[in-house]
């Protein structure tokens, strides 16, 4: 005889320890699995795009700091390529590498974030977390000496970098490059071949390659679904087309083959910053563009590939000093698009674990 | 590196299996009027010398005597991209349709521009407010738009 | 007296000072009274011992947690933080008491309470040092399964009684755990029972000529994961998974009430830990130092044991758990039983030298059947790399692209 059961709808509220920020998911669950559930998010909303149009166009790149505040020269650097594109301005090389090193530095402290909380929901009581902070520290104090703040840091300019860095910035990432690589395999060492995290991650959360380009999904987790596709080889911006690195893909596309896309990309942007600090010439660091930039009128879209997948800004610009729209394409927004094909199915420790592994950031899907 | 496919070619692929549904173009864009929209994009999907699988953001502006909404989208086979742009006119109920049945990735957006901009999507399966509450007056996007009561 | 107290020097010492009291002027203390006396001091010495040492574990486990994670644990309250239980203490106690809604009103207030008492009653029955306990129970070891067991009525209490879907979800996760973990449990205990010849946990320290730890690996592995289980303790510590469902059935509660589920939480661990030290490693026994403060000793490094696995590894899944138990540690100790009943009819009154053999064949089947079990779920296990891009590297020429 078969036992009646109800399903049970509980939120998984806007404050919870592992939600990574203010967000909402109504779920339905029948016992310990999930049949349906339905992302709410907008707590942080700020009116980011509203804002920008109020303000001159290198004003908004404090707008865009706050957006992804784990990633924040990502974000600066979407944005003033985009007023480059737009205005046709064309930065000086030094100030190009100091951009690339300053990305892919960012790129390996968001990494950090994210395993670091990845495990920190499956349980490891903090210890893998506060070792990959123990790194990000380092990174940061990198960035102090560069432009004088730890998080949100404005250093890029429409036409360059704000100033060029300090002698003793070269001293420290040296050092840091030197030491970084053992850390790496020190968390491999700990983590990758963890019973308990490979039972807790594998086959978990599938995403296949066509739902994920259908879906709009970018960065780490489209690359751990197996589709070739980083926006610094297929469209290179900057100087990446200088710079040799490997683009780590996944086979399967379930948590654990985003974990390992997340530390190994960490790996290949060491080579990248190695790289550039060997290819960097002296020179000027902001090309001569008036202080209040006026672009022709028009519109642009340019992306780069940030650490969460595709950041893009769309600019129209009147011919005035603000411009007249500017839309984010959040990556963290699109890749919440699939989290239905990601969860349902699996149980409530899952759930926890996936969403970890998308790695989202609230200020970015709220802006 | 990508390449972006000019306007003249997108049109001349585009014009030739769908009449009537490019109405101008220039050196990236093109122009497509509201009610051919959907065919367009089905169609640059499903062509295989275009096959733009992948949508990359769709964008709202607002110009006040129309509303334009640019769809960025890109080839992942090919690597190229385009870019096709539509107006839509009214500003008290403007509506177009949606296109989450080529790409699921469109899903989330054009809620967003309902919520900020205002403008309807028609066959969206779950049209609604997605940054805002439920209840609240007005599209903030909007040029016309005032403060919200305190 | 009887046989409870007479074979116990300290307590009977107490009984006979009292009985031989005499006040200026009034008559000597009546037996019953002197009787309740002793018996009530020694309690209550060894309750608050109890509570004192489980309030400066929570310091050390900060601290100690602190150095695992490459920080410093709390060091601010006092010479190296140590006054911090206190601070602790007077913050719980000085809470608000929130009561929901949509409480049941008796069985919240109770929940605390019978989560409690079994957790401090597990100290009647064990030995501290040598002739030092509160009653030597000739059914010891069958008092102290049946007093934890009550432990689960008190975390379903507390899940059913909050009002909270997230509370009833750890309960229900708790109730199924719990209840699986007791069978491997008590099974693994078997073997050192049959090894004895009795429940009386007096009767275990004494029957060691070689610690147990030694002749029975697999009843002490099972023993010891079990037991961790039982505790709700890293890595099965989906009851409370603070990453998932909040605080799982102790979220409600605010105040001294949630200290006394932390409380009990942490006597748990010391409860566990002086059953290990006393039915593997041999309780007070040891060469130099007194007996009771090997028996410290002993408590201290199982205790640090549980510690470091709880810093080092993360948790289980529930389905996952109820596998271990019901798949893994069911049958290893069916094995572990079955092979002490044979040893044990074989050699019914073993001397050291085949306390030895005993040992050297247990310790063959275990690694063996461990080894069998681990390659049951072998390709599960297997670590994968990624793949790399083939588009390969293009810094071929400066293109000098924007």
């Amino acid at each position: 005889m078969p036992i009646r059961t109800e399903p049970v709808t509980v939120n998984i509220g806007p404050q919870h320890p592992s939600t990574h920020g203010v967000f909402r998911l109504r779920v339905t669950f029948d016992g310990e699995v999930v049949q349906d559930l339905e992302p709410v998010f907008g707590y942080l909303h700020r009116g980011s795009e509203k804002l920008a149009e109020e303000r001159t166009y290198s004003q908004v790149v404090t707008l865009t700091d706050r957006l992804d505040y784990v990633a924040s020269m990502s974000n600066n650097l979407a944005y003033v390529r985009s007023v480059e594109k737009l205005a046709g301005v064309r930065p000086p090389d030094r100030a190009m590498y100091l951009r690339v090193i300053s990305a892919e530095l960012q790129r390996i402290a968001s990494h950090l974030v994210a395993t670091g909380f990845l495990l920190q929901d499956l349980g490891a009581f903090g210890t893998p977390l506060m070792y990959c902070f123990r790194e990000r520290e380092r990174i940061l104090d990198l960035f102090e000496m560069l432009c004088g703040a730890r998080v949100t840091f404005s250093y890029m300019r429409v036409g360059g970098v704000f100033q060029d860095a300090p002698g003793e910035f070269w001293i420290a990432l040296d050092k840091f490059l030197g030491d970084m690589p053992h850390y790496i395999d020190e968390y491999e060492q700990l983590l990758s071949g963890n019973e308990i995290l490979l039972t807790r991650t594998k086959d978990v959360g599938v995403l296949t390659s066509e739902t994920a380009m259908d879906c709009s999904i970018t960065g780490p987790v489209l690359r751990a679904s197996g589709v070739d596709w980083d926006l610094r080889k297929v469209d290179p911006y900057e100087i990446y087309d200088r710079i040799d690195f490997d683009v780590p893909l996944g086979t399967v596309g379930d948590n654990y083959d985003r974990y390992l896309m997340r530390i190994e990309e960490m790996r290949q942007s060491l080579r990248i910053v190695s790289e550039c600090v060997k290819q960097i010439s002296s020179g000027p660091v902001k090309a001569d563009v008036p202080w209040l930039v006026r672009p022709p009128v028009g519109d642009a879209y340019d992306h780069v590939e940030g650490p969460k997948g595709e950041l893009g800004f769309y600019l129209v610009s009147d011919g005035g000093i603000a411009p007249y729209r500017c839309k984010i394409r959040s990556p963290s927004l699109i890749n919440l698009t699939a989290v239905k094909d990601m969860l349902v199915g699996g149980k409530l420790s899952d759930m926890i674990v996936t969403m970890g592994s998308i790695d989202i950031n609230m200020g970015e899907v709220d802006r | 590196m990508t390449v972006s496919l000019t306007g003249e070619d997108v049109q001349a692929r585009v014009v030739g299996a769908i009449q009537g549904s490019i109405e101008s173009w220039n050196g990236s864009d093109v122009w497509v009027p509201s009610g051919f929209l959907h065919e367009v994009c089905k169609f640059a999907k499903e062509d295989p010398e275009l096959g733009m699988d992948f949508l990359v953001a769709i964008s709202a502006v607002d110009y006040i005597e129309y509303f334009e909404l640019v769809y960025h989208m890109q080839s992942i086979v090919h690597n190229h991209k385009m870019i096709v742009k539509t107006k839509c006119w009214g500003r008290e109920n403007p509506t177009i349709a949606s296109v989450v049945d080529v790409w699921r990735g469109a899903d989330l957006q054009e809620r967003e521009i309902y919520d900020l901009m205002g403008i309807t999507f028609t066959d969206h399966p779950n049209l609604k407010r997605i940054l805002l509450w439920e209840g609240f007056p007005g599209h903030p996007h909007r040029k016309d738009y005032l403060e919200p009561p305190r | 007296m009887g046989p409870i107290t007479s074979a116990n020097s300290f307590y009977s010492n107490l009984y006979t000072a009292f009985v031989d009291f005499h006040i200026v002027g009034v008559s000597p203390i009546p037996e019953w009274l002197a009787y309740f006396l002793a018996g009530f001091i020694v309690i209550f010495t060894v309750i608050n011992a109890v509570v004192i040492i489980t309030t400066l574990g929570t310091w050390v486990e900060r601290r100690v947690l602190g150095r695992f994670h490459a920080r410093l644990g709390p060091n601010r309250w006092g010479p190296w933080g140590l006054f911090t239980p206190i601070a602790d203490a007077i913050k719980l106690l000085t809470k608000e008491d929130t009561r929901p809604d949509g409480i049941d009103p008796w069985v919240f207030n109770m929940a605390p309470i019978i989560f409690i008492v079994p957790a401090i009653m597990v100290f009647a029955v064990i030995p501290f040092g040598e002739n030092t306990y509160v009653a030597n129970l000739n059914i010891g070891l069958l008092f102290i399964i049946a007093v934890t067991t009550v432990g689960t009525i008190a975390i379903f209490m507390a899940g059913w009684a909050s009002g909270n879907r997230f509370s009833l979800f750890g309960a229900m996760r708790a109730v199924a755990m719990l209840i699986s973990y007791e069978v491997p449990m008590v099974l693994s205990v078997v073997g050192v029972v049959l090894m004895t010849g009795s429940l009386s946990l007096v009767d275990i320290v004494e029957a060691q000529d070689v610690p147990f730890i030694v002749v029975q690996p697999l009843g002490f592995l099972i023993f010891f994961a079990a037991a961790s289980a039982e505790m709700s303790r890293s890595p099965f510590d989906i009851v409370e998974a603070e990453s998932e469902i909040v605080a799982g059935y102790h979220t409600e509660y605010s105040g001294m009430k949630w200290g006394t589920f932390q409380l009990a939480e942490f006597i748990a661990p010391f409860g566990v830990s002086a059953i290990l030290a006393t039915l593997f490693l041999k309780g007070w026994d040891g060469p130099l130092l007194p007996s009771h403060l090997w028996f410290f000793l002993k408590v201290c490094f199982f205790w640090f044991l549980m510690l470091w696995i709880r810093a080092t590894i993360p948790r289980l899944r529930i389905d996952q758990i109820m596998a271990f138990a019901w798949k893994v540690l069911f049958p290893l100790s069916i094995v572990n039983v079955f092979l002490t009943a044979i040893e044990v009819l074989v050699w019914p009154n073993p001397t050291t030298t085949e306390w030895w053999t005993m040992a050297a064949i247990n310790w063959a089947v275990a690694i063996l059947s461990i080894v069998i079990f681990s390659r049951i779920g072998k390709d599960k296990m297997s670590t994968r790399r990624p793949i790399f891009s083939s588009r390969g590297s293009n810094s071929s020429a400066l293109k000098g692209a924007n």
